[in-house]
């Protein structure tokens, strides 16, 4: 789960372009939207394609994303539990 | 009708001309097929949360048209117009690589958004949050021009009264990889201060944004009028000359009457026949300036002209980079631009003191 955390991390960092954001400096339950990470709409689209890409998972019902990418905690939990790669 | 005047400019360029306290004082002598740009610290003129999806393309010109901005004292400009040839290049070839790649699966909105010729534009206006008339030209290496025409024509007949012109281009990895392939690159690297010996064909390619606030009111920062700008798709060698004289004619003047002509030559053996037949027939005892030597090649480094031209006028001095040849002016009042890029879309541009 650590390193799925990591590598979440690493991703949002990376694919939406945080350039002065450390992987240190995301806490596992920072909010990602809003006042935490302060990601937008479009981040979520990234987010859901990201989903879809990297671990097989297909979000049909977008309202499902608010609780999914609530923090890094959340996202990890829902990749474990419903990943099909 | 009402005259028209550059009461700014700005450039981010390949030497270092953001700082519009100097011109030109220092010369990178660059060495290489494509000149990289003199970054200004981006974080002064962009939020790092809008920052972080713009391209190089976009961030140089929220650069250069806050710096224009500000220098013209004001908040805000009815218009905003835009001239590039290629647009949001990096972003383009990010999501067309994302398709090839992904075999048209899981594409991503960001790169699509920001690819398209007029999000430059779109941005620009996002960041002033001008509402106004907001127009892009895409006119290979005309953009610039087109936009500058649109402006002028705009003002003069008072539909507006100032308005933030630009013209931008941003060099893509693979699309410059294309143009290397079909010859349109110099094929080894040049000096910038040789690149007029180095005698070989193609170019030394380049990038930059380049943005002006013209007026239809003179203030005490005014820069020059912009007295004509005419464009040509095509031009024949033979029609070069008394095409350029008739331009002149229509605005009341003569060879004789031009202090220094600046020329868009850019070191490309099979194409700059165009300029010597200038350079050495009628402005053969004319102050001759280049300078695609300093900015490198791209659809709008005509605009990096115009910067050139409107510091000339405003500073009455000529920096010794960009001379071609040694006729001294006694100032310089008439100052004409002539651009062409591989014997297409030729311009005449004439900025005069005021």
């Amino acid at each position: 789960m650590d390193a799925l955390k990591q590598e979440l991390k690493e991703f949002i960092i990376e694919q939406l372009n945080l350039e002065d954001v450390n992987v240190e400096d995301i806490e596992n339950d920072d909010p990602l939207f809003g006042d935490g990470l302060g990601l937008d709409s479009i981040d979520a689209l990234e987010l859901i394609v990201m989903l879809d890409k990297n671990y097989g998972i297909k979000l049909t019902d977008p309202k499902q994303g608010k609780a999914i990418f609530e923090s890094i905690d959340t996202m990890a939990a829902y990749i474990t539990e419903h990943r099909v790669k | 009708m009402k005259q028209v005047y550059i009461n700014s400019v700005a450039s981010v360029s390949a030497q270092k001309t953001f700082d519009n306290a100097e011109f030109l004082n220092d010369f990178i002598d660059h060495e290489a097929v494509v000149f990289p740009v003199v970054n200004p610290n981006y974080k002064v003129f962009i939020p790092p949360a809008a920052a972080r999806r713009m391209a190089k393309g976009i961030k140089m010109s929220i650069a250069a048209s806050k710096i224009a901005l500000q220098e013209s004292g004001l908040d805000q400009v009815d218009a905003i117009i835009t001239g590039t040839g290629m647009g949001c290049l990096r972003d383009s070839e990010k999501f067309l690589s994302a398709l090839i790649d992904n075999d048209e699966q899981y594409l991503t909105p960001t790169a699509f958004i920001q690819s398209t010729h007029n999000t430059v534009g779109g941005q620009v206006a996002l960041e002033l949050q001008c509402k106004g008339y907001n127009f892009t030209y895409v006119h290979a290496s005309n953009s610039f021009e087109s936009a500058l025409l649109d402006a002028k024509l705009l003002l003069s007949n008072e539909e507006e009264n100032t308005i933030l012109v630009g013209g931008v281009d941003e060099i893509g990895e693979h699309t410059f990889k294309l143009q290397a392939l079909v010859g349109h690159v110099k094929k080894e690297a040049v000096k910038a201060s040789e690149l007029f010996e180095s005698h070989t064909s193609g170019a030394v390619y380049g990038e930059g944004a380049n943005f002006f606030v013209l007026s239809n009111e003179k203030q005490n920062s005014t820069y020059a009028e912009l007295v004509g700008v005419k464009m040509f798709n095509t031009l024949p060698k033979t029609l070069l000359t008394e095409t350029l004289e008739a331009f002149l004619g229509s605005h009341q003047l003569e060879i004789s009457d031009i202090d220094v002509v600046i020329l868009g030559a850019n070191g490309d053996a099979g194409y700059d026949d165009y300029y010597d037949i200038l350079s050495q027939g009628v402005f053969k005892k004319t102050q001759q300036a280049y300078y695609k030597h300093i900015s490198g090649e791209f659809n709008t480094a005509s605009a990096f002209g115009f910067w050139l031209a409107a510091k000339t006028i405003q500073s009455q001095t000529l920096p010794a980079l960009v001379k071609r040849n040694n006729f001294k002016s006694t100032g310089f009042k008439n100052v004409l631009l002539y651009n062409q890029y591989r014997s297409e879309n030729h311009s005449f541009t004439l900025l005069k003191q005021c």
